[in-house]
């Protein structure tokens, strides 16, 4: 009676079964199951991170793609201009449902948070006179720029041991927060430059 | 027509769209100065907020824009702000997923990826200062902040929802502490 032999199917474990090299074909996923799982995660999700708990439905819990696919899309989806979560569910719903699937799975996305976030400044309006109010948002805007600094200092730390990399990297620390230069154009000159540097580096490896 | 409050959204973030390398953070720095100095849509003290806002919700942090559309034409300007942020970027990336497929492995591949990670870092970096400096530069914010990038460090699967209570926590009682 311990047995429950089909509770796990889902999983579809396959146990003997070695790492297949070749990415498996994508299972038709519906429409509807890719909004819906795009949703929950645009609405469940806090503080970024969202990159992570799209692994684990995408590949480990659904399996709709292999490791190899989602890693290799969510790099492309940091290199590309865009926020990366949006862009990594484009990259999803192109991969499942070519352009239809891009479409669903975006507004699956962004469609619970931009209606929460405008209820929250809604509320928030009505309590911006209080003093405390004011010092928690200032504590939380705070906390959120620990977010940021952390996830550039994993960014600095790979690009450190490469002299241009890091250069790229401090002249734009230093034109766009230091002294406040226009980001498009500092971005325009800047990368262009970057990508040179690195494509012999490329080519080598 | 100058002065239709969409056409000016669009003007502002569709060019943000297409160089917010490294996600939406890196482009908090132009966000602020578009908004704040130059279309004067929001005062700096706003801007904070709704950064604030933006990462407590749901969801990317940068629906910051969707807030910043609110504030400027309600609704409809929340939509046009939001739309023209995510929809030239999503479209681009639409296209590469499709080329991205067919040439894994190859040079000009792997030379974009290693040639913009540092761009998109230089951004981020670049945002997180410009809105210290926006958050009155105060000896608290600089310490709030450095503390929950080191604890995130030390304990990576932290919650970041448990970070941003914490410095909201910290601040009330700063504020209670000082009368």
């Amino acid at each position: 009676m311990g047995q429950a032999s089909g509770e796990s199917s889902v999983a579809n474990e396959g146990g003997p079964s070695a790492a297949d090299p070749l990415p498996a074909p994508p299972r038709p996923v519906s429409l509807l199951r890719l909004f819906l799982v795009c949703f929950q995660i645009g609405l469940f999700s806090f503080g970024g991170g969202l990159s992570g708990w799209m692994y684990q439905e995408v590949v480990v819990r659904r399996r709709w793609m292999s490791e190899d696919e989602f890693l290799s899309g969510l790099a492309l989806c940091q290199v590309m201009p865009g926020i990366n979560v949006s862009n990594l569910v484009v990259y999803i719903g192109q991969r499942l449902h070519g352009a239809l699937g891009s479409c669903v799975a975006l507004v699956g996305l962004l469609v619970g948070p931009f209606f929460i976030v405008i209820g929250l400044v809604l509320v928030y309006e009505r309590v911006a006179g209080v003093a405390w109010v004011q010092a928690a948002m200032d504590g939380v805007a705070a906390a959120a720029i620990g977010l940021l600094m952390f996830v550039g200092y994993k960014g600095a730390r790979r690009s450190l041991h490469k002299v241009p990399a890091a250069a790229v990297m401090a002249a734009i620390i230093v034109a766009i927060g230091l002294l406040q230069w226009p980001l498009v154009p500092v971005v325009l000159v800047l990368a262009p430059v970057s990508v040179a540097f690195a494509w012999p580096r490329a080519g080598d490896a | 027509m100058r002065d239709n409050p969409y056409i000016a959204l669009i003007l502002v973030f569709v060019p943000f769209s297409l160089v917010s390398i490294g996600g939406g953070a890196s482009i908090f720095a132009g966000m602020q100065h578009q908004s704040v100095d130059v279309h004067r849509w929001l005062t700096a003290r706003e801007f904070i907020d709704l950064f604030a806002l933006g990462r407590a919700a749901p969801g990317p942090g940068s629906m910051l824009v969707t807030l910043i559309g609110w504030k400027v034409a309600g609704l409809s300007g929340a939509f046009v702000a939001t739309a023209a942020l995510l929809v030239p970027s999503s479209v681009l990336c639409y296209v590469m997923a499709r080329v991205w497929n067919a040439h894994r492995g190859k040079t000009w591949h792997k030379a974009l990826e290693n040639g913009l990670a540092p761009v998109g870092t230089g951004l981020i970096l670049a945002g997180a200062i410009a809105i210290l400096r926006l958050a009155g530069a105060s000896a608290a914010s600089w310490v709030v902040a450095g503390a929950a990038a080191v604890l995130l460090g030390l304990w990576p699967r932290l919650h970041p929802i448990l970070l941003l209570a914490g410095g909201g926590l910290l601040f009330v009682l700063y504020r209670l502490a000082l009368g």
